[in-house]
């Protein structure tokens, strides 16, 4: 809402700097975003009386003329044709700045002195909108409503000299839409008891015969229909004042008709509309549904489809305006408008604003009455607008006026519980000086009742009455206090958990990435999916902002592949990247069931296959999970069905491993080999071991052997793992394994494994028999599965 | 004799000196003082001396090996010492090489702020609550005093996903979904991720981060919410940290308002940052709509409560002097590694 300065002053004068007011308004509520100060380019421009004029001695298309500008007389050379001795004129004189920043110098033209310039409207900002009587491009010649004084800076004696104060309003405020609402803002702000404007009261009628005739046909969605008659109007600009302040208002003045409605709404904060009767056929005003298949030309020129969700201002037979948001082309005020119809209604705030959004077209009407006007207001701004067509003498005013009333008049009351409030807010105001406040933004009190001003929607509560009295003490001056109390404030098991295992990630190098929870539905395909993977079926948007963001990611891969495309694209030669991602399952619930991933990934030098599946395995290992299990598996289409495993740990699947499938590497355009591991956060947490108990540092030597193996190529060494550790008995204390070797001296289909053992009692130091003893036992199980000893 | 031995001392004096490894001092002192050595072979010789000489030749000759023995360890002293800074200036190595590369990984910036956020909050005695990203339109809106076809709907624009559930706005209905399941004196924040269908620019993210944070116990007041607020901002940005609320409106709080913290780079005097104002909008709160409290099922005339917003996106672009919201989301390292 942008609020003329000199518009306030008539309900609101204030003292104090512009800064001052604006900080003051800010701080109860009504926040300033910009302060606007009009001509602030100008400068140096002043009101010149053109002397004489005569033709430049070498130009046919140049004059010089000499024209008084208060201190003197100077020579200014012009190429214009509409001037003549005696037009006062702006003049911008040497060293003056003109609209857009233009410098003013003075020097020769064609040999002539030239000691400034004339100005057309354009070089003070303005157009023929502001002074209709000026022509466009020549030079603008001041006329009787402006300060013809030679020397008089040129931004005083035409008004271009207002202030704009632009305050974001919140939406449950659209009384403060209004140079009134900020006037009492402004009144309640400075501790001043604010004074609504009288206005003359005009009889109401049912109907006026023969001229005006007004039906509501939906009560839920028009509350008021008041409709005036203006005769004998004289279309024609309205006087400077009022153009003044639509322009610092940010409104384009049209004629005085049109001015006045927009007037009317700026002042009142209640949109008005202007028709010619001679478009209203039957002279009837039907506020009706549209009918499916209707459409009306809007003012803007488009043709609108109508629907019966709408609703529309319609005369005998068609629509002529959308009610609330737009007036029709043909039935708006035109040059040889005779008589005018005013309408000042009041819509249903909901209706209006779908209507708007449906159309595309939201307009200073329809913002206003989608946040619920008051119907109270209508008459009163209808007894306004008829006011200023006397004042301005733009017709003859039919006395009486149509007011049709859908609504009941309720007085609306709240308990004034000023205690309460105290205890709420934490202050200690008396119950006088509360009433104060309450009353200074014009609230009446009735005993222990407060009744709320039918203009204050947004007051349904104590708590809303709590709210103007804080914010008109001033938040500043509430104490502060310190919450106080036993409270006990800690991460829950679930956190302190995802926190262990973000930090070991980041100890063992990835870095820890967030990315979006919706994906393309095509990321499936591009990892590779069977069609009927369950990982398919995903919570969909209704309304996604495009495809890439059309679906809830049911598995974190897709996302993570596109992390290491654009780290890959921008020349990151080395990635490791990790994110605990949260994924989005369909359920037979209205929700879907939210669960979170751990995935990590890297390429690039030293992060291959073999280092990840280390980073894996300390991974778990550093988050309790003791004993886990690496399971050759081909299930899996997005990894490289050589290079995959499933992660298990007590018969349940955590997650998996791997190298990403060679095909599903070329669709992601990465240039190097994918390892990444996949676990499930809840699998994880919930077999977790996290309790550590101290065992004694041993007290007896161990014997090692080794045991190098020749088996088939193709058996796992977790296979072998668990043969040696069931045949080996309780005294094995460490197995691992320390060389692979396929080649020379092993048969083709062959591979040799080996073994380093490590056998310890806790009771007694072993002896060579011992360790014999247990590597038979081992040799003899592993003979029967066709793995035997290197020679 | 004394000719002999004083000889002996000064032709081994010079041997020493000469010497420039240990073997060769070894040698030395085969040579003088060994079994067969020089000053022996003398001493064997004392018998052929007088009664009265023999003292004194004696007492020469054990002055002479004395001395002999004590050039010889100053010389291995001497020698040893050397021989450490021979090879210390061979071990030398240029310290300014760079060493060995064991990256740590990177915490995400939004993640830094986010516990310090916590962290600050936990000290202040709260915990942290959780709630679904998928929620359900009655939690987002209506249990928010936000009907249907509120103006309200029109600023935050929505995801949905079926007519009743939709992509989480912002995590205030976590506080509806604590005040179900918890009894006050209730004292939680609920970071997590929002939703809003705004295209992607270098300020809007369809998808970003709010903290929550929730208040309820008797006695509560508007006081508690600035007092409480301004530790916060002191904590996260210095004691000399001042904040001012502004009036402004939220269906769920009522009185709400805005907050600002005082600029933290040119602490109120206005800079660039501030845009002038030295004042930075940082949290949006009030106290809990009597309305909201009773429908999460707590009495608003026993109880009452505050409740705050934070926008993690906004706070991490400050903390860090960040300038495009994308990069939190795109992922490059050599964004991610500088935090």
């Amino acid at each position: 809402m942008k609020l003329s300065k000199k518009w306030l002053k008539n309900y609101f004068d204030f003292e104090m700097s512009d800064k001052e007011f604006a900080d003051a308004m800010t701080l109860s509520g009504s926040k300033v975003e910009a302060l606007a100060y009009e001509g602030e380019g100008l400068k140096n421009i002043v009101v010149g009386e053109i002397i004489d004029i005569k033709k430049h001695e070498n130009a046919d298309k140049l004059s010089v003329c000499k024209v008084n500008v208060g201190d003197g007389e100077i020579a200014v050379v012009t190429g214009a044709q509409n001037i003549k001795a005696g037009d006062f004129v702006p003049v911008a004189k040497d060293g003056a700045t003109v609209h857009g920043g233009k410098q003013i110098i003075k020097g020769e033209l064609r040999g002539v002195l030239s000691e400034g310039m004339l100005c057309s409207l354009a070089e003070l900002g303005l157009t023929v909108n502001d002074f209709p009587y000026a022509i466009e491009d020549g030079i603008f010649i001041l006329g009787d409503d402006c300060e013809k004084v030679p020397g008089k800076d040129i931004r005083e004696a035409i008004g271009l000299n207002d202030l704009t104060v632009e305050f974001e309003i919140t939406s449950n405020r659209p009384d403060c839409l209004s140079v009134i609402g900020l006037a009492r803002e402004a009144a309640g702000s400075f501790g001043k008891k604010f004074t609504d404007p009288e206005h003359k009261e005009f009889e109401t009628v049912k109907s006026l015969e023969n001229l005006l005739d007004v039906e509501i046909h939906d009560s839920s969605k028009c509350y008021r229909y008041v409709g005036a008659v203006v005769k004998d109007v004289k279309i024609g600009p309205s006087p400077r004042w009022m153009r003044e302040r639509l322009r610092a208002s940010g409104v384009r003045p049209i004629n005085n008709i049109v001015d006045i409605t927009n007037y009317v709404m700026l002042e009142l904060g209640q949109p008005m509309h202007a028709f010619d009767i001679r478009y209203l056929k039957g002279n009837k005003v039907n506020v009706r549904r549209a009918v499916a298949g209707e459409t009306i030309v809007t003012l803007d020129g488009l043709e609108r489809m109508l629907n019966p969700d709408m609703l529309v201002i319609a005369d005998a037979e068609t629509p002529v305006a959308v009610a609330g948001v737009m007036g029709g082309e043909y039935s708006g005020v035109m040059d040889d408008t005779e008589t005018v119809v005013f309408e000042s209604a009041c819509f249903n705030g909901a209706s209006v604003r779908s209507t708007a959004k449906e159309l595309g077209m939201r307009t200073e009407s329809s913002a206003r009455f989608e946040k619920e006007l008051d119907p109270n207001g209508c008459l009163k701004s209808m007894a306004f607008a008829l006011e200023l067509v006397e004042k301005l003498g733009a017709g003859k005013v039919i006395e009486q006026v149509v007011d049709c009333k859908a609504f009941d008049e309720v007085k609306r009351t709240l308990e004034f519980d000023w205690e309460w409030i105290n205890g709420f807010i934490g202050i200690d105001l008396s119950r006088e000086e509360q009433m104060n406040i309450l009353e200074n933004i014009g609230f009446i009190f009735e005993g222990d009742k407060v009744i709320i001003p039918s203009f204050r929607k947004d007051i349904e509560h104590k708590a809303d009455l709590a709210e103007e009295i804080a914010r008109f003490y001033g938040y500043e001056n509430i104490p502060n206090v310190a919450l106080t109390g036993v409270a006990d404030g800690k991460l829950s098991e679930k956190q302190a958990y995802e926190k262990l295992i973000s930090n070991t990630l980041l100890s063992l190098g990835y870095s820890e990435i967030q990315t979006y929870s919706f994906i393309n539905e095509k990321a499936y395909d591009k990892i590779g999916l069977e069609d009927n993977s369950k990982l398919r079926n995903c919570v969909r948007l209704l309304n996604p902002l495009s495809e890439d963001t059309a679906v809830m990611r049911t598995t974190p891969l897709p996302s993570m592949l596109d992390a290491l495309t654009l780290n890959f694209s921008r020349r990151n030669l080395i990635a490791k990247l990790f994110e605990l991602a949260t994924v989005y399952k369909p359920t037979n619930e209205p929700l879907p069931f939210e669960s979170q991933k751990v995935i990590l990934a890297g390429y690039g030098a030293e992060n291959d296959f073999w280092a990840v599946k280390g980073d894996v395995e300390e991974l778990l290992k550093k988050v309790g999970i003791m004993d886990f299990r690496f399971e050759t598996t081909e299930d899996l289409p997005y990894l490289h069905p050589g290079r995959a495993a499933k992660i298990m740990a007590y018969g349940n699947t955590l997650g998996f491993f791997g190298e990403i499938h060679p095909s599903v590497q070329e669709r992601y355009d990465i240039g190097m080999r994918i390892t990444l591991a996949q676990l499930d956060f809840n699998s994880l947490i919930g077999i977790k071991n996290l309790k550590r108990n101290y065992s004694p540092l041993p007290k007896f030597p161990a014997i090692e052997r080794d045991l190098a193996l020749v088996c088939d190529k193709k058996l796992a060494v977790q296979t072998i793992k668990d043969l040696i550790t069931t045949a080996a008995g309780e005294l094995l204390e460490k197995l691992e394994l320390f060389d692979i070797y396929e080649g020379a001296q092993i048969a083709q289909d062959k591979k040799s494994v080996a073994f380093n053992l490590v056998f310890r009692s806790h009771i007694r130091t072993l002896n060579d028999k011992d360790a014999d003893s247990a590597m038979q036992s081992i040799i003899e199980t592993l003979k029967t599965k066709d793995i035997s000893l290197r020679d | 004799m004394r000719e002999q031995l004083l000889k002996v001392k000064t032709q081994a004096g010079e041997a020493l000196a000469a010497v420039l490894n240990s073997q060769d001092l070894e040698a030395v002192r085969i040579k003088y003082l060994g079994k067969k050595g020089e000053l022996t072979a003398l001493l064997k010789q004392m018998g052929t001396l007088s009664a009265e000489e023999r003292p004194a030749m004696g007492q020469l000759a054990n002055e002479v090996r004395t001395q002999i023995e004590s050039m010889l360890s100053q010389r291995l002293k001497a020698l040893k010492e050397s021989d450490t800074a021979a090879k210390l200036e061979k071990e030398r190595l240029d310290v300014t090489v760079p060493g060995k590369k064991h990256s740590l990984g990177s915490k995400h910036p939004l993640t830094i702020v986010l516990e310090e956020v916590e962290e600050i909050f936990m000290g202040l005695g709260f915990s942290i609550a959780e709630g679904p990203e998928v929620e359900l339109d009655y939690y987002n809106f209506e249990a928010l005093n936000i009907p249907k076809n509120h103006p309200a709907r029109d600023t935050q624009d929505t995801f949905y996903i079926s007519e009743n559930t939709l992509l989480r706005t912002q995590t205030s209905p976590v506080q509806i979904r604590v005040m179900e399941t918890q009894k006050p004196p209730i004292r939680v924040i609920a970071p997590g991720r929002v939703y809003r269908s705004d295209a992607v620019d270098a300020t809007h993210s369809p998808l970003f981060h709010q903290i929550e944070g929730l208040v309820v116990d008797k006695g509560i007041t508007m006081g508690h919410l600035k007092g409480c607020l301004e530790a916060f901002a002191k904590r996260l940005y210095g004691e000399d940290t001042r904040i001012r609320l502004r009036p402004h409106h939220f269906p769920f709080t009522e009185p709400s308002c805005e907050i600002d913290v005082s600029c933290f780079r040119c602490h109120g005097s206005g800079c660039p940052m501030c845009k002038g104002e030295g004042w930075i909008e940082i949290l949006g709160g009030g106290m809990v709509h009597p309305k909201v409290l009773k429908t999460g099922g707590i009495d608003p005339e026993v109880y009452s409560g505050f409740a705050f917003g934070v926008g993690l996106e906004r706070l991490t672009m400050f903390r860090f002097n960040i300038d495009d919201l994308r990069l939190f989301f795109e992922n490059d390292l050599r964004f991610l590694t500088q935090f």
